[in-house]
């Protein structure tokens, strides 16, 4: 091989290109060398740490995230917290810009005001009517089960059971409240299997002009934790004394247990899979490491100090850690991102703290498959290992 | 002589066998609990969005308007039509009845409360925690197990609710009034208003009434009060009258057949829904062992909670299958440093003139056997975990199907066999010159 000029191992081709070279340390040139030598058995070894780092990466990330995903999931169970004007008396004028004031302009809240009047239809029948805001009624009460929503002036929202009793055949109908008459037009029908069935909804304003009055009821839909609710209910305690400000029980509480749940099986899911990952680093590296003992014998045989061989071994199990953590971080995050996309419909905000943990958790792992087997080495003379026994 | 070679290779390389055996044990257990955990995981979320409270209401088909406006009834109590209390314990004889958690009749009566009688109040009629019995079957029921947020504070101590579940698990109701008795509870706001604390009575409609407790809900029922069911019909002169009745049932996420009309159906698929737990289905059921009622979904709870649930499902699918491609990974390097470690065995084997296949069907033998051992182990260990996860999150037991451990062990003999391939045809394939000599 040699004898044919211009191939790369040519002897005087070898000594120009290594005169050239930068000069690397021993130590850097042996580690290099090592990997570029055995691609096969080392890039084994690397895609191992990668994978691990990876689904390691996504867990933490998914367990970090998927908490607030759930809470804007359970946020369409609708308000979390209600602002009733004490007594049943409507609340002050300027309440609701209070409220979203409070809340902040992050507009994670949402406050839809209600209205209550009892009138009477044509026979004398009473029927509560409900002065509200439809755009955000929409958005808040997502499970109300709409025909239509009403777009035009005059157009009412009618209950199910409502519209048996006002307009069984959808026609236009009158109420009166203290004697004050109003013609509305049904715009669609409201289900909801609760006390909404046997109301009938107006626009605020209309409500307002027909019957002079105003909010008695703020709903509001926080999106945040339990403290940053609670926190919120204060404020809006203090900023509103006419008010009484509470948290809906029943929303609180449901959704506290189901997440409380979720978040501890999520999180012994997500030890067990990093914890397997770290399995599956360690019986490669234990592999890498152990298939080198001609390498540990040969360079104790030519006189390297035990520190020496230590300190290269964890060096190349380090490396190796490190370039996994990097490449398996990324594509971890990539991971997390797809599993919100898939499963939440919504993008996984990626969280680069979690990065140190990944990094120095991948090489601790990498050390520790390095030392077990060196550890086990050392007591082998290097003769036996290089006679192959 | 087959047999002996891969005897004597467990009885020589115990330590390195032991080392795959441990890797092929840990990836089968955490593939067990995993898939355990996750078929699992829909059955015990559900259980826990019963928290939620009721998720279907039973009223009188012939029903008049509710006029309510903060919680306060304006309706005339005797105004409209009632269902019959006799007839509730046949909703535990419906198709369904094991998936019904539970379920509250509601009497509400507007009564005079005070010596001066100044003040009109809601009082509301229900069960606390009532024994009943339909058939051979005895059970408890009430608004403790249907309305789960409900607290009452002055009885028990600390007021703490004991945990929703299953009718038949609940233990004897502790901070609740008895279904008997004459005792009621204050909501928090009247009680605020009328300045009275437990263990005071209140003059209820002429009648001196033991105020058992403090109710807490965050609702309407914070201005009302709320007594046994029986109390309510006494008030009202009507006995046996219950205005409505909310039922809480373990559901299916519905689907796009769930919403189909029942009667336009042909009889087999009509079968096929009527025997699907959907939340209409048992709507219907309701409807027909109650008569002249009319049972509906409450919406707020019963819509949400299956988006909840497939959410919840969908996530522990996919973490399932991270773990599961974890453990095989893991699996499949043991094997191929095990096997890789074993070379100049194989160079050996094959100088004495073995066969490739028969070198091969000695690795494949000795692969199964550990698949095998570490499967059992694994799945053993796998299944404890399991219980224990479901004990400590959830408490309550996490069933493993049988039939999960012939698919583990196929599992991890597929994954073991699948992490040796390349190996052992690497082995194979290695020249023995080269082997023997200890180069590679």
């Amino acid at each position: 091989m040699s004898d044919i000029p211009g191939t790369l191992h040519a002897p005087k081709q070898v000594a120009d290109r290594r005169a050239q070279a930068p000069h690397t340390s021993m130590f850097t040139r042996m580690l290099l060398r090592a990997a570029v030598l055995r691609r096969r058995r080392a890039a084994a070894a690397l895609l191992a740490m990668i994978v691990a780092a990876a689904v390691a990466t996504a867990m933490m990330n998914l367990y970090v995230d998927v908490q607030a995903k759930l809470r804007t999931e359970f946020r369409n169970y609708g308000a979390n917290v209600v602002v009733v004007g004490k007594d049943g008396q409507s609340l002050p004028a300027g309440a609701l810009a209070k409220v979203e004031a409070a809340a902040g302009p992050g507009a994670k809240t949402l406050a839809v005001p209600f209205s209550y009047a009892v009138a009477r239809t044509k026979d004398g029948q009473s029927v509560v009517v409900v002065g509200t805001d439809f755009a955000r009624a929409r958005q808040l009460n997502r499970w109300w089960k709409v025909s239509h929503w009403p777009d035009e002036p005059n157009q009412a929202l009618i209950g199910m059971r409502a519209a048996n009793v006002v307009s069984p055949n959808r026609q236009p109908f009158e109420l009166t409240f203290q004697g004050k008459p109003i013609e509305l037009t049904p715009a669609g029908m409201l289900q909801t299997g609760a006390g909404e069935d046997s109301r009938i909804y107006l626009d605020q304003s209309e409500f307002q002009n027909w019957t002079g009055i105003s909010p008695s009821t703020i709903e509001v839909a926080v999106n945040g934790t339990a403290a940053e609710v609670e926190s919120l209910t204060r404020q809006l305690a203090q900023l509103l004394p006419a008010a009484d400000v509470r948290p809906v029980r029943q929303i609180m509480e449901g959704e506290a247990n189901v997440l409380n749940k979720t978040r501890a099986t999520l999180y012994a899911s997500a030890t067990l899979v990093v914890l397997t990952s770290a399995l599956c680093v360690l019986a490669t590296l234990m592999g890498w490491v152990f298939d080198r003992r001609r390498d540990f014998a040969i360079m104790k045989a030519l006189g390297a100090s035990e520190r020496l061989v230590n300190g290269f071994f964890a060096a190349e199990a380090a490396a190796m850690g490190a370039v996994g953590a990097i490449l398996g971080f990324f594509i971890g995050i990539g991971v997390a991102v797809w599993i919100g996309r898939a499963n939440f419909h919504a993008p996984v905000v990626p969280r680069f703290s979690i990065f140190p943990y990944v990094f120095a958790g991948s090489v601790a792992v990498a050390l520790i498959s390095a030392i077990l087997p060196i550890t086990m080495l050392r007591r082998v003379q290097p003769a036996i290992i290089l006679r192959g026994e | 002589m087959f047999a002996r070679l891969v005897y004597e290779s467990f009885r020589h390389q115990a330590r390195r066998k032991l080392l795959a055996g441990i890797a092929i044990t840990l990836g089968v257990a955490v593939a067990t609990a995993m898939i355990a955990v996750a078929t699992d995981i829909g059955d015990k979320i559900n259980r826990e969005l019963r928290s939620y409270g009721a998720n279907l209401i039973v009223t009188p088909q012939e029903d008049t308007l509710d006029v309510e406006v903060g919680g306060v009834n304006l309706k005339p109590p005797s105004d409209g039509a009632f269902l019959n209390e006799a007839d509730l314990p046949k909703i535990r004889g419906t198709f369904w009845h094991n998936n019904i958690v539970g379920f509250s009749p509601m009497l509400p009566v507007t009564v005079r409360v005070g010596s001066d009688g100044a003040k009109d109040v809601t009082l509301v009629g229900t069960y606390f925690n009532k024994p009943l019995h339909f058939g051979k079957q005895d059970f408890t029921t009430g608004a403790r197990i249907t309305h789960p947020w409900w607290r009452v504070e002055g009885s028990c101590g600390d007021g703490a609710l004991p945990r929703s579940g299953r009718v038949e698990d609940s233990p004897a109701a502790c901070g609740w009034p008895n279904d008997d008795s004459q005792d009621i509870l204050v909501g928090e706001r009247l009680a605020t208003k009328l300045a009275k604390k437990p263990g005071d009575t209140l003059d209820v409609a002429g009648r001196q009434l033991t105020i058992f407790g403090i109710l807490v809900t965050g609702a309407a029922e914070d201005d009302q009060i709320v007594a046994p069911l029986a109390l309510a019909q006494q008030m009202l002169g009507k006995p046996g009258a219950v205005r409505r009745v909310y039922v809480s049932a373990l559901t299916k996420p519905q689907d796009a057949f769930a919403t189909q009309d029942p009667n336009t159906m042909t009889p087999e698929v009509r079968d096929r829904w009527y025997c699907s737990p959907y939340v209409q289905s048992i709507a219907y059921q309701l409807q027909e062992v109650i008569p002249h009622s009319h049972a509906e979904q409450i919406r707020q709870v019963a819509q949400n909670e299956g988006t909840v649930l497939s959410r919840i499902k969908g996530l522990m699918l996919l973490v399932t299958l991270a773990a599961l491609f974890a453990s095989a990974l893991a699996v499949s390097a043991a094997m191929a440093t095990a096997i890789f470690e074993r070379r100049v065995e194989v160079g050996l084997m094959k100088a004495l003139g073995a066969g490739s296949l028969t070198v091969s069907a000695i690795f494949f033998a000795e692969a199964l056997l550990l698949a095998l051992v570490g499967g059992i182990a694994g799945f053993s260990a796998g299944a404890l975990l399991a219980g224990q996860i479901g004990r400590s999150i959830f408490n309550s037991q996490i069933t493993i199907e049988p039939v999960l451990f012939p698919v583990i062990l196929a599992i991890a003999v597929f994954v073991t066999f699948a992490g040796s391939a390349t190996a052992i045809r690497r082995a194979v394939k290695f020249d023995p010159v080269f082997a023997l000599r200890g180069e590679g």
